[in-house]
């Protein structure tokens, strides 16, 4: 290693960039979830739509981290 | 340097998955188009299962259902009632049941190969089948949209809609018919192959570290602890890949019903 190189990166830097790839699904889900909850919480009666709609906003909310892995594979 | 410690580490590393788990080699008719490997062995085997299956129950179905026969009418009746009337009611609903069970129970079938000792690989794992399925429900959504509303009628629906100024229809329009042909089948085939390729890529891990830090290692001090640990690890993972398993089918079972319900017109 020579004067000039500081710090050596081995390994594949994909995982780094799916590690940010989760960050924004992260924060949806954590909404998500969240907001569900509530809403139950305050109308039980209608839980079960709650619920129907809160898989299909998880189902968009998914892709988008598994975007990153998909563009890891791919990529890498 | 680097390379140095790469070999020292492979000559004692564990074994662990890679991209290639999903490329096996070909084991009957070679050179052919119709060319079998593992996992399409494992997607006959897994269709011919849950035919006879679903066959035998059908067959014998009594009035007073039985154990089993109770479990697959359950099966049968969420999909109706809490994926399929939740979403279009009953009178729309009714014609699209057959699809979407075929498409539930074949994808929860599928994924669930990836758990079972023996197949250790969802048939869903390659991009092939998944997108399959999201091409069969682009071409419903798309028959139902041409038979309830024309084709013009949809795409103005879709791509114009009422409300808003028209500059804004130079962006809305391509985006919106890109989501139309292109992006709704992608999702849905990238969320359910993806999720599989994943699962099965944590789970050998967490089996290849436990194998690895059990036999392998040469400290077994340390070595038969940790591996245990691994264990238990990929054995909560086995469990999870279950339900994901289940969670997938279901959400592309709603997905699809969605798509279709969003083909016919406001009430």
């Amino acid at each position: 290693m020579d004067i000039i190189t500081l710090a050596q990166v081995s390994g594949s830097l994909s995982v780094i960039g799916y590690g940010i790839a989760t960050l924004g699904p992260g924060l949806g889900l954590g909404i998500l979830f969240g907001k569900a909850m509530e809403s139950t919480a305050r109308q039980p009666e209608v839980s079960g739509k709650i619920q129907m709609i809160m898989f299909i906003g998880l189902a968009l909310v998914e892709v988008l981290g598994l975007l990153g892995f998909v563009a890891a594979l791919v990529v890498a | 340097m680097v390379e140095a410690m790469g070999m020292l580490f492979a000559a004692e590393s564990p074994d662990l998955p890679t991209v290639n788990d999903f490329l096996p080699p070909e084991i009957l008719f070679q050179g052919t188009p119709f060319a079998l490997n593992r996992i399409i062995l494992i997607r006959i085997v897994a269709t011919i299962i849950l035919l006879i299956v679903l066959g035998i129950t059908a067959s014998r179905a009594k009035l007073i259902p039985g154990r089993w026969q109770s479990i697959v009418e359950t099966g049968i009746d969420f999909v109706r009632e809490s994926v399929v009337y939740q979403v279009m009611g009953e009178t729309r609903g009714k014609r699209y049941v057959p699809m979407i069970s075929t498409l539930f129970f074949t994808i929860f079938v599928f994924n669930l190969c990836g758990i079972i000792p023996g197949m250790n690989m969802a048939a869903n794992a390659t991009v092939v089948m998944p997108l399959v399925f999201a091409v069969w429900v682009l071409i419903q959504y798309w028959v139902t949209a041409v038979r309830e509303k024309g084709l013009w009628g949809f795409v103005r629906d879709e791509c114009f809609p009422k409300g808003v100024p028209w500059p804004v229809y130079i962006l809305l329009a391509p985006i919106q018919l890109c989501e139309l042909i292109l992006i709704r089948p992608a999702s849905l085939t990238i969320r359910l192959f993806a999720n599989m390729v994943s699962g099965h890529l944590l789970v050998a891990t967490a089996l290849a570290f436990a194998q690895y830090w059990v036999i392998d290692a040469t400290n077994k001090l340390a070595g038969i602890p940790i591996g245990a640990l691994w264990f238990v690890f990929g054995f909560v993972l086995t469990l999870f890949e279950a339900f994901v398993a289940f969670l997938q089918a279901y959400v592309f079972a709603i997905l699809s019903t969605v798509y279709i319900s969003m083909s016919y017109p406001e009430d």
